[in-house]
């Protein structure tokens, strides 16, 4: 690993034999005293979370696959015999769903921190592209892993993303049942999922490999941003971040832990308890909640085809995200315009997410009648109330608002009475359903890709410290 | 590590020791947890619950006759019933069993009858070589008992072994007499 | 220190506020579109700490056996399975639940398809422990036949199947209208099953009255511990897993404050 010159010596002859053939204690030694920035936060403590979320993933999958029948016929059952006769099955499977849950709500932190800090920025471009293809992979494996269950949201979710293939024009049909290996989701589906949802673990591992060589080779980056200059602004990797890591490990376990033991059905959905049945579609077909911002995006589109190329177009400029930021300056902390894009940025990600959940012709709110203050006065006479006095503005407000709920029940009772309506009754309420709510955050999160590149010409960054050291000092 | 920021400190010592005390119980404690999850991940391959629960089967001694054999499949294993002859019987009591690799007489091989004699007419017997879980073939091999073809392994008409690899007389299943004509294997 | 403390903390609960707010969310936006409102039970297995009702269950499994049974199976269950440890036939003396007498009364009540293995006919038996519950109709198609055309559902895991969970187990069975007997204000229209429950129709061993409102809580304390077999003892593993991460998580952050206590950072 280039800038870090190994320090390990071999005490015995068995290690010096060793190390002259196969250098892998070297090796190990020299990762663990790698020169960190000393002002790493906690947020970089996700790194270590996502090793530990890998390794228990493809540990309960190994066993899980030891008991788990991948049969339209049994699959579901299997499942079931796990969680009540299996030894510990009660507690492997729910580790093993949670689990996915908890690697994605990790990875999304850690993606997060590396858009707000720039660490995708020369020279770990690298790093960040590695990081972006596991995800994909992630994406990929999770999706294949929902299937397994064979539940109903099992299979209605495989139908409608392998449907996103049938898209493609020309060869779509014919593309979507290569990969269903039938006409629908069925047996010969089931089973490669199976084969390909055990294998891609394994490749995530190799690129995390990947992920993690190119890191000690361009170097971490840190808070500030500032490429560290000389010995003072680095730690030993251990002790220093081992115990930190090693901190925030436990802190999220016990939230891993609270899940499972707790509510391991929380973030599932109550259909995927029903056996798959092609015959019936489930009410409402909602994926995995890491998956809710991109179902919002194919849905906000009226398109088919032009809905897909959104949703892959939202991940696909993540890869090109290094080469859009056109700014010298890597950490947010010293970009104060930059850092308004991302917030809001990160509020479109959470708007889509809960977009997603919901049926697009659900109203976000309904506006009450436009009511004015006029309407008001009418109605609070109608009631025999007196109209508020004074010039409070935000009293009107909430006497507003309070009236418009009223407003509607009474309107509501005139109506079943047989009255005539009153004239504020007849406005039509306004508001905002979510197919619109989606489109809005669509907007604004490519919006934050497009502003990007404007950004780092027209921004002033602030003043950033010299060094790493003079930072974490105060001196800066 | 001592080439990083923290060697510009050379103060307080003093707490050394207890500094060495709580990072060696952390460590502990984390081992401890890591070794307890452990168990569960090595358990889980034991028998699972309806594995155990579905591991019995009754048979009916009357239907089959003297010189014949049943083979049923319990616990996913062969179980042969014998039907022994008496020339059979005969030649399984009045072997010298001190010359046998695993000695045990005819009647420590049968189980008792509700009368609580036994009744040496019927041999039950888990049909897997003691030597490496072949099938043996029946009424045949040097003592005229059973003879495995996977490595040529002899038993006689008790199901001892006699000669050839393997190292134990065919095993008895746990069985019980529910009348004189019907046994519960398991 | 406290900032540390205070970021740490901070992390947690954003973490946490995200993911059960996301949880929520999925939720809701499957929770039923009519104005019913749902009756909330205190169950008894409600909590980080609760446990099932063994009379509750106990008397949930004879309104099972005497109403639901005659169309509902409970297909990934076995006899033996009442007699685990957090089942309703759990007993101490019996480890082995194949060996407990509850058991292998309650199997013996069923009958069994099964192959006589000296003729090959097809007979039946009584059930051992060992045996699933078994198929109440021959396959899909007869079911739906016998049932205005919908074959009833399996039970065994009913009570996670629909969102709600065990309430609404509960509020199906004590919401059918007093004339309609199909229409159901908590499913809001008519179901495929007519209202199962009636005053008396079974009489408890403990003496408990049957009303509609008792059976529907026993059977749906039954049909919970059902879907959630293993829940008892998830729990209490739970219990000692957080207290053994959080003296894991002070100890970890007291040994993180003793390497870093030189360090500015």
């Amino acid at each position: 690993m280039s800038g870090h010159p190994s320090t390990y010596e071999p005490k015995y002859a068995a290690t010096r034999w060793l190390d002259q053939r196969l250098p892998i204690i070297r090796m190990g030694a020299d990762f663990m005293t790698y020169p960190s920035p000393r002002n790493l936060n906690y947020w970089w403590t996700f790194g270590g979370i996502l090793t530990l979320c890998l390794v228990s993933q493809i540990i309960t999958g190994i066993i899980l696959a030891m008991h788990y029948v991948p049969h339209v016929d049994m699959a579901f059952d299997s499942v079931q015999r796990i969680r009540r006769d299996v030894p510990f099955g009660w507690l492997l499977q729910p580790m093993h769903a949670v689990g996915a849950s908890m690697f994605f709500l990790a990875v999304y932190i850690h993606m997060f921190r590396g858009l707000y800090y720039g660490s995708y920025k020369a020279p770990r471009e690298m790093i960040w592209i590695l990081g972006c293809v596991i995800y994909l992979i992630m994406m990929a494996t999770a999706f294949l892993g929902y299937t397994l269950p064979w539940g109903q949201m099992s299979f209605w979710g495989a139908t409608v993303i392998t449907g996103f293939f049938g898209a493609v024009p020309v060869v779509g049909e014919s593309l979507q049942q290569w990969l269903l290996g039938g006409f629908s989701v069925s047996n010969a589906t089931l089973n490669r999922f199976f084969s390909l949802h055990y294998l891609l673990p394994f490749v995530i591992a190799g690129i995390v490999g990947l992920h993690v060589w190119a890191m000690h080779h361009a170097g971490q980056n840190n808070p500030i941003g500032v490429e560290p200059k000389s010995k003072k602004d680095t730690l030993s990797f251990h002790p220093y971040y081992t115990v930190k890591d090693g901190f925030a490990v436990v802190l999220f376990l016990l939230v891993f832990a609270f899940f499972v033991f707790y509510q391991p059905d929380a973030l599932g959905h109550a259909d995927n308890y029903i056996e798959a049945n092609p015959m019936e579609t489930p009410a409402h077909i909602v994926p995995e909640w890491y998956f809710l911002p991109f179902y919002a995006i194919l849905r906000a589109v009226p398109d088919k085809l032009m809905g897909i190329l959104l949703m892959i177009g939202a991940i696909a400029v993540l890869f090109v995200l290094p080469w859009l930021d056109t700014s010298k300056v890597k950490s947010m902390r010293f970009r104060p315009l930059a850092r308004r894009f991302f917030y809001i940025f990160l509020v479109a990600c959470f708007i889509l997410g809960w977009c997603g959940a919901e049926t697009p012709s659900d109203m976000v709110f309904t506006v009450g009648q436009k009511l004015g203050v006029s309407d008001l006065g009418g109605y609070l006479a109608s009631i025999g109330a007196e109209f508020p006095s004074g010039e409070n503005v935000k009293f009107i407000e909430d006497q507003t608002r309070a009236f418009t709920a009223d407003a509607l029940a009474a309107c509501q009772s005139e109506l079943a009475a047989g009255h005539a309506l009153p004239e504020y009754c007849s406005q039509t309420p306004q508001g905002l359903n979510f197919v619109w709510l989606s489109r809005i955050a669509t907007f604004l999160y490519f919006g934050f890709f497009f502003i990007l590149p404007i950004l780092g010409l027209v921004e002033k960054p602030k003043e950033r410290p010299e060094s790493i050291t003079k930072a974490v000092l105060g001196e800066a | 590590m001592s080439e990083t920021a923290n060697s510009e400190h050379h103060d307080d010592h003093v707490d050394e020791g207890k500094r060495d005390f709580i990072l060696i119980a952390t460590g502990t404690v984390a081992a401890a947890g890591a070794a307890t999850f452990a168990w569960p991940l090595v358990a889980q391959m034991g028998k699972a619950a309806d594995t155990m629960a579905a591991g019995s089967i009754e048979i009916n001694l009357s239907g089959i006759a003297e010189g014949q054999q049943l083979k049923m499949l319990w616990r996913g294993k062969p179980v042969f019933v014998r039907h022994r002859t008496p020339a059979e019987i005969a030649e399984a009591e009045n072997t010298d069993i001190s010359k046998c690799p695993d000695p045990e007489t005819d009647a420590e091989r049968l189980v008792p009858t509700p009368d609580g004699k036994v009744n040496p007419k019927y041999l039950v017997m888990v049909g897997v070589c003691t030597h490496f879980g072949c099938v043996p073939v029946g009424e045949s091999g040097d003592f005229g008992g059973w003879y495995c073809p996977c490595h040529g392994s002899h038993y006689d008409t008790a199901g001892r072994i006699r000669k050839g690899p393997a190292p134990k007389n065919l095993e008895i299943p746990p069985y019980e007499y529910l009348s004189d004509t019907v046994i519960k294997v398991g | 220190m406290k900032t540390v403390m205070k970021k740490t903390l901070l992390i947690a609960a954003t973490s946490l506020a995200a993911i059960t707010g996301v949880g929520l969310g999925v939720a809701y936006a499957a929770g039923g579109s009519s104005d019913y409102e749902m009756k909330h039970v205190h169950w008894h297995f409600n909590g980080p700490f609760g446990t099932y009702d063994r009379a509750a269950m106990q008397r949930g499994y004879q309104v099972y056996r005497e109403v639901c049974s005659s169309c509902h199976q409970l297909k990934f269950l076995s006899f033996r399975h009442l007699g685990d440890k957090g089942g309703p036939y759990y007993d101490e003396a019996y480890p082995n639940p194949n060996d407990n007498p509850y058991v292998k009364a309650f199997a013996a009540d069923w009958t069994i398809q099964d192959i006589d293995l000296d003729t090959g006919d097809a007979i039946e038996r009584p059930g051992i422990p060992a045996d699933r519950f078994p198929a109440i109709y021959d396959n899909a198609a007869a079911a739906a036949a016998s049932n205005n055309g919908k074959a009833p559902p399996d039970l065994s895991v009913m009570a996670k199947a629909r969102t709600g969970g065990a309430d609404w187990l509960y509020n199906i069975l004590i919401s059918y209208d007093k004339d309609d007997v199909f229409y159901n204000k908590a499913y809001g229209g008519q179901m495929a099953m007519a209202a199962p429950l009636s005053d008396g129709m079974v009489e408890y061993a403990d003496g408990t009255e049957a009303t509609v409102d008792q059976m529907a809580k026993d059977v749906t304390e039954f049909l919970a511990w059902s879907a959630d077999p293993k829940m008892e003892v998830r729990k209490q593993t739970g219990t000692a897993t957080m207290i053994y991460l959080l003296i894991l998580a002070i100890l970890a952050y007291i040994s993180y404050k003793r390497v870093w206590r030189n360090v500015e950072h």
